[in-house]
């Protein structure tokens, strides 16, 4: 990209589980695929989006692929903005403590406001 | 924000989670399946009133009619067709909730 050209602020939204339909899965595509045009990315993460990114996932036996560890490889593509819904860790009995990554923990009233802030979000 | 359900409340957590996001005085906009929330003498119709109480609830004619509830629809509810839909979409930036 050209120095001329703005990075423009890009969101995604994760609010589906992962492996019980593509959605989870094709938002991180979108991810790694804006990530490689160094656009200012944000990820999001809310209702059973969550999920995503839940550790110790073992999916052997399922034959589906497990694709919670590319998460943790963000950090090299330059995402850093994360960030998840308190309500819908904690009413799934989960906890920041339970996931690959860390991202920040935001209330409800927050992410109407992310959206806003974006010039384009893509819920997934 | 213009929030957009598509989705019938008794099938999804569209209308729910579009609803825990929302700004207060954001507009909610049914639309597709998402009609069936704004029918009269369903288990959802006090859901409906209370987020009338925060939010406008717009509901798109053509659906209601398609589905045979277009004289059932909760008192409140502002009724609009395709232009008003275009109109509303045109005004706000929009998240869209499946």
């Amino acid at each position: 990209m050209g120095e001329e050209e703005k990075a423009e602020k890009l969101m995604i939204v994760f609010r589906k589980a992962p492996y019980g339909s593509i959605y989870s899965f094709e938002g991180l595509e979108n991810v790694l695929i804006m990530g490689a045009y160094d656009q200012d990315i944000s990820i999001l993460f809310i209702d059973d989006g969550v999920y995503a990114i839940k550790s110790d996932m073992d999916t052997e036996a399922t034959g589906i692929k497990n694709f919670s560890p590319t998460f943790r490889a963000l950090e090299a593509y330059d995402i850093e903005k994360l960030y998840i819904d308190r309500e819908s860790l904690e009413s799934r009995g989960l906890s920041v403590d339970d996931l690959v990554i860390k991202p920040k923990v935001i209330e409800a009233d927050e992410v109407e406001k992310l959206m806003e802030e974006q010039k384009n979000f893509f819920m997934f | 924000m213009l929030h957009l359900v598509n989705k019938s409340p008794f099938e999804s957590t569209g209308l729910e989670s579009a609803v825990r996001y929302a700004h207060k005085g954001s507009p909610i906009l049914l639309f597709e399946d998402g009609v069936y929330a704004a029918m009269a003498g369903t288990a959802y119709e006090d859901k409906i009133k209370e987020i009338m109480s925060d939010h406008e609830v717009y509901v798109l004619k053509e659906d209601l009619a398609a589905r045979g509830i277009a004289d059932r629809v909760v008192d409140g509810v502002k009724e609009i067709d395709y232009p008003g839909f275009v109109d509303l979409v045109e005004q706000h930036k929009t998240a869209s909730w499946a």
